[in-house]
């Protein structure tokens, strides 16, 4: 356990623990990182999330907005809060292991 | 002959008219190059004034110039709304069933607000006790709404990033705490800010120094609230994760989306209808010789007049190298520069680009300024009121300001200790 904690926390991260190469990302890793974050076990909704959010990213370059997750990812904005609780696009994007969101500028 | 097609006559479209004008004057006169651009209504809103206008500081008046006439009379001018592009055809369809072909395209159709994303905003209270700033109509009526209310509760609430501006509703939220000090009922108002982001602004540097100036005014602060819904007749903003925020008056800033158009046009836009486009050479994912600049690109930067100026410097010299058949130069790095009102006036100032986040030092000038960034100072003040001038009379134009280049500078910055 406290092996791979040291993994996550031995990667490039910011100050608030999002993954700067989104390439060092794992299965273990996302699921160290939403323990972290007072998610105690990722379920399947979770992974859908995750999982659009990293290929949206890697296809794209940045990460989608809550809107598009609610349009586009299958689980409904409301739900969105219940699985992520506060920022659901943010806290999916450091499980999924990639950049914080910037939310533009 | 090569035919240049400019979507929307706003700021971008009018500084890229302008500019493509001088670059090509010559060959325009000998039938080797034309320019057209399209918009959809006669009118130029200097959009920076109407943070003023519900404080009564600037007239309806006093922001709007006629589009035609900001734009030389050597580019064709059509106004008409736009159906959707073909990019496959390169042809611009209008809605009234002409079809305009064109060599190279730019999309310079802004970003717009859209208050009826957010369910029950448009209902019962809507310009009553709910307003957005970001029209001219929402402003003008926000500000006959504040000549007569007695105060209460004043919420300021971004629905959701990005929005046009970023900095506009923090200095909405200052001078509202300008306004009703100096009519003497500050005690009567309490004003909160509410943000989708998790502190006052986007940028860490900045946003401590804003928290820090809404602490010492007495704005409240919410952050990460993401407004799902709102009761105009119950007064209540509530958020996805079910907080509540009561209100008397609501200052929405809604969410923003691209022009309708992009929607309708195959490949060009995200969900959110802004254009695909490289962020270094702004040339569009859909099509090599269609272009996007300004609010209607999804790149990571503010969408501001100031990002847009800088991109049309960079944006011209590619369309260019492009109608050359030479290769685009990547170049543009995200800068932005804004103002920030302060209220009483003082203005801070900030400078930045996709990597560097504002940070404190002089401006434009490394060490002498005059203008401060990152600090409350008059003279910034000064600067943003002089703006409108350099706005109508070199900026629209598309001439070069002074000692501002199109990429930031770090010259004259403090880089933090790390």
């Amino acid at each position: 356990m406290s092996t791979t904690l040291l993994t996550y926390r031995d990667l490039a991260l910011d100050a608030e623990g999002f993954l700067q190469k989104p390439e060092q990302w794992t299965e273990e890793i996302a699921h160290e990182i939403a323990g972290e974050n007072g998610i105690a076990e990722l379920t399947e909704k979770h992974w859908k999330v995750v999982r659009f959010m990293r290929a949206k990213y890697l296809e794209t370059g940045a990460a989608p907005t809550i809107r598009t997750l609610g349009k586009d990812s299958g689980v409904a904005i409301k739900e969105l809060y219940q699985l992520f609780p506060k920022g659901p696009a943010k806290l999916a994007a450091k499980i999924g292991g990639i950049p914080k969101p910037h939310g533009c500028i | 002959m090569t035919r240049i097609l400019i979507l929307g006559a706003g700021t971008a479209g009018t500084i890229m008219a302008n500019r493509l004008r001088r670059l090509y004057a010559s060959d325009i006169r000998n039938d080797r190059v034309s320019i057209t651009i399209v918009d959809q209504d006669a009118e130029h809103v200097y959009q920076p004034g109407l943070l003023f206008l519900p404080f009564g500081k600037y007239t309806p008046e006093q922001v709007v110039r006629r589009r035609a006439r900001q734009v030389h009379h050597d580019v064709a001018y059509v106004r008409s709304h736009i159906d959707r592009v073909e990019t496959k055809e390169n042809a611009v369809y209008l809605t009234d069933g002409a079809v305009l072909p064109y060599d190279v395209l730019i999309v310079a159709a802004g970003t717009r607000i859209v208050p009826s994303e957010t369910e029950g905003l448009t209902g019962p209270g809507w310009q009553q006790s709910m307003f957005d700033f970001y029209t001219l109509d929402g402003a003008t009526k926000l500000r006959d709404k504040l000549a007569t209310w007695r105060g209460g509760r004043m919420v300021i609430d971004i629905v959701e990033m990005p929005i046009k501006c970023p900095v506009a509703p923090l200095e909405f939220a200052f001078l509202a705490d300008a306004f009703f000090t100096d009519r003497g009922m500050r005690d009567k108002v309490q004003i909160t800010y509410v943000t989708p982001l998790d502190n006052a602004f986007t940028k860490p540097a900045a946003s401590a120094e804003l928290a820090h100036l809404l602490a010492e005014k007495r704005i409240d602060l919410v952050t990460e609230f993401s407004a799902g819904r709102v009761d105009g007749e119950k007064g209540v903003l509530s958020s996805w994760d079910e907080r509540e925020v009561p209100f008397d008056l609501l200052v929405a800033v809604p969410v923003h989306m691209g022009a309708e158009f992009v929607s309708r046009s195959p490949g060009l836009g995200d969900e959110m209808a802004f254009v695909t486009t490289d962020p270094r050479t702004l040339q569009s994912k859909a099509a090599p010789n269609v272009f996007a600049i300004g609010d209607a690109t999804n790149l990571p930067v503010s969408k501001a007049g100031s990002v847009a100026h800088f991109e049309a410097e960079i944006l011209t010299e590619n369309i260019k190298r492009f109608v050359d058949s030479k290769p685009l130069l990547p170049e543009f790095d995200g800068h932005a520069n804004c103002f920030i009102e302060t209220g009483h006036d003082k203005a801070l100032l900030i400078d930045f680009n996709y990597t560097t986040e504002p940070l404190p030092g002089r401006f434009p000038l490394p060490g002498v300024g005059p203008m401060r960034l990152l600090g409350e100072s008059r003279l910034n003040h000064l600067g943003k009121l002089a703006f409108r001038w350099v706005y109508w009379n070199v900026l629209l134009p598309g001439h070069d300001i002074p000692g501002v280049g199109p990429q930031m500078s770090m010259r004259g910055k403090k880089a933090p200790v790390i």
